[in-house]
């Protein structure tokens, strides 16, 4: 129960043959911050796949906060996935919803009141330094403002897990060293954090854990 | 002290927040179909070139029913309007007397099945007809009447229609009787046409309520299509199918809603397009007969349907379209 994240012996291939993940076990600790490394094509995006319940293994075992995923049913999914906080590359925002109400996403979908939403939204906001442009439509936006609102929307309902799939992918060095201070702030109030990516100098600065996959192997961890 | 720790509405701190606590589940609840409600609106709104073109679509294809509809009430109030009217008139050969006629009007008044048998000579008939149709002077130009005398027969009002149709079989028999008709028989032609464009109505209204889903479903169809990235962004961020499905759902409501109150403005125009004519055949008629509108049950059975038939039709295409979109 301590680890947050278990996988244990997963394998999953993909119709047509792709193998993705062979055979890879690995933990990640409650309040651990860990980065998952490799080359495109290693792997990295099917593990967090598996996480988000986005794909399902085609064998093993993936257990998160105690719960095996394999126990998870189509239905139930929508309930799992929102105590989760998924932050992507292309940050996926709605392009025609304010700041404020990308952020509040998560919250309206779980039913929160109105007065609730507003005070959770404004600390997650200021947590990533955006509180000034809330009322500020996406596009407006410069790319880094643009993670930080998908992050502050993936922290926002407190999950206990965070999955960041290349958050920086799409940022110069600069502006991703900032995201990184970021998650590593986010890391400090507690939230265990896994980070896909392969700006491999910037994680060995940054001194955290390394998972490092290699064409659906675990080099090390 | 504790006045002024009371709240502008003169209440204490303590008991104005206990009111939001209580209400809050419900307050949340209400607030999410409530704001859908209006998001939907508002997506009809950024869209309206569009959305203004499907709700036209909708209302034609809702007014043209309704209006076949208000068309067969019209006619059934008129027609039931004339329907006590049942008389026979037994044409008399010309040389019947008065006298024999008023006999055989008396003869026949006796009987059962007949409540009254009037005679009417050929001189009172010619009177009769000079004051309705107006074509006095060109009567007097006639040699002599061209119109026979005639004994009205008004069947025992309980009669069903076969019975009164034998009954002016026999009447046909009567000695002096030239020939017998039943006023009637253009009447049932009429009736045989009511309904049929009634029936005609219901199968119209049916294949064109089946228009309406299926034009609301493909205009949700689109819909969908368009939003898809964020239907996998919802789904990503833990959103249920319904919590999806619902803003789909009132844009279908809106949609069927909009439709129904174009086909009422449609129908309205109509009728005021309509008036001046019917009023000028209503005065020739003394009054007889008076348009008769959809009425406010009618009003509001159109808009009651075009809600359904609106969400039918997405509902229908909804849950298929959403289960296809999956985050990957």
């Amino acid at each position: 129960m301590t680890d947050i994240v278990a996988f244990n012996h997963v394998v999953k291939r993909y119709p047509g043959g792709k193998m993705a993940l062979d055979g890879v076990s690995l933990r990640l600790a409650r309040g651990e911050m860990a980065f998952l490394t490799g080359h495109s094509g290693a792997g990295k995006s099917t593990l967090m796949k598996l996480i988000g319940l986005i794909e399902r293994p085609t064998r093993g075992q993936v257990v998160i906060n105690g719960t095996d995923l394999a126990t998870v049913r189509r239905r139930q999914i929508p309930r799992y996935r929102q105590r989760l906080g998924l932050i992507f590359q292309s940050y996926n925002l709605l392009f025609d919803r304010t700041v404020f109400d990308n952020v509040a996403l998560p919250l309206v979908i779980r039913g929160l009141g109105h007065a609730d939403i507003a005070r959770r939204v404004r600390a997650a906001l200021d947590t990533v330094g955006l509180l000034s442009h809330e009322r500020k439509f996406p596009v407006t936006l410069s790319g880094g403002e643009q993670q930080r609102v998908g992050i502050a929307r993936a922290v926002v309902d407190r999950p206990y897990l965070l999955l960041a799939d290349e958050p920086t992918g799409n940022l110069d060095p600069a502006l991703s060293a900032d995201i990184m201070r970021l998650f590593t702030r986010l890391n400090e109030t507690g939230t265990s954090i896994m980070i896909a990516t392969h700006a491999i100098d910037l994680v060995q600065r940054m001194g955290h854990r390394r998972i490092a996959l290699d064409h659906g192997h675990l080099e090390a961890g | 002290m504790a006045e002024q720790r009371r709240g502008r509405d003169g209440r204490r701190p303590s008991q104005r927040q206990r009111i939001p606590t209580l209400a809050a589940p419900a307050q949340g609840w209400l607030g999410a179909h409530a704001r859908c409600l209006i998001e939907a609106l508002g997506r009809m709104h950024r869209r309206w070139v569009a959305s203004l073109l499907t709700v036209f679509v909708i209302g034609i294809t809702l007014a043209l029913p309704t209006g076949l509809y208000v068309l067969v009430k019209n006619l059934d109030t008129l027609s039931t309007s004339w329907q006590g009217t049942v008389q026979a008139s037994l044409y008399l050969d010309d040389d019947v007397s008065v006298e024999r006629g008023r006999t055989l009007a008396r003869r026949l008044d006796a009987r059962d099945t007949i409540d009254g048998a009037e005679y009417v000579s050929a001189e009172e008939g010619l009177e009769t007809f000079r004051e309705a149709s107006g074509f006095g002077d060109a009567l007097d130009a006639l040699p002599s009447n061209p119109l026979p005398a005639v004994v009205v027969v008004t069947p025992d009002a309980d009669m069903t229609r076969a019975a009164v149709g034998e009954l002016v079989d026999t009447l046909r028999g009567e000695t002096g009787v030239a020939r017998a008709e039943l006023d009637q028989a253009w009447l049932e032609r009429l009736f045989a046409i009511l309904s049929l464009i009634e029936r005609a109505a219901w199968v119209i209204g049916l294949l064109l309520s089946a228009a309406v889903v299926f034009i609301v479903g493909n205009t949700i169809r689109l819909d969908i299509e368009n939003r898809r990235e964020e239907i996998e962004v919802m789904k990503l961020l833990g959103a249920s199918d319904a919590f999806i499905r619902r803003p789909f759902l009132y844009s279908g409501v809106w949609y069927g809603l909009s439709g129904a109150v174009v086909a009422l403005i449609l129908l309205g125009g109509c009728f005021v397009a309509l008036a001046g004519p019917l009023g000028t055949l209503t005065r020739s008629y003394d009054g007889a007969l008076d348009l008769v509108g959809l009425g406010w049950s009618g009003g509001f059975a159109l808009l009651a349907t075009g809600i359904a038939l609106g969400w039918c039709g997405c509902a229908l295409t909804v849950n298929r379209r959403l289960a296809d979109i999956e985050p990957r």
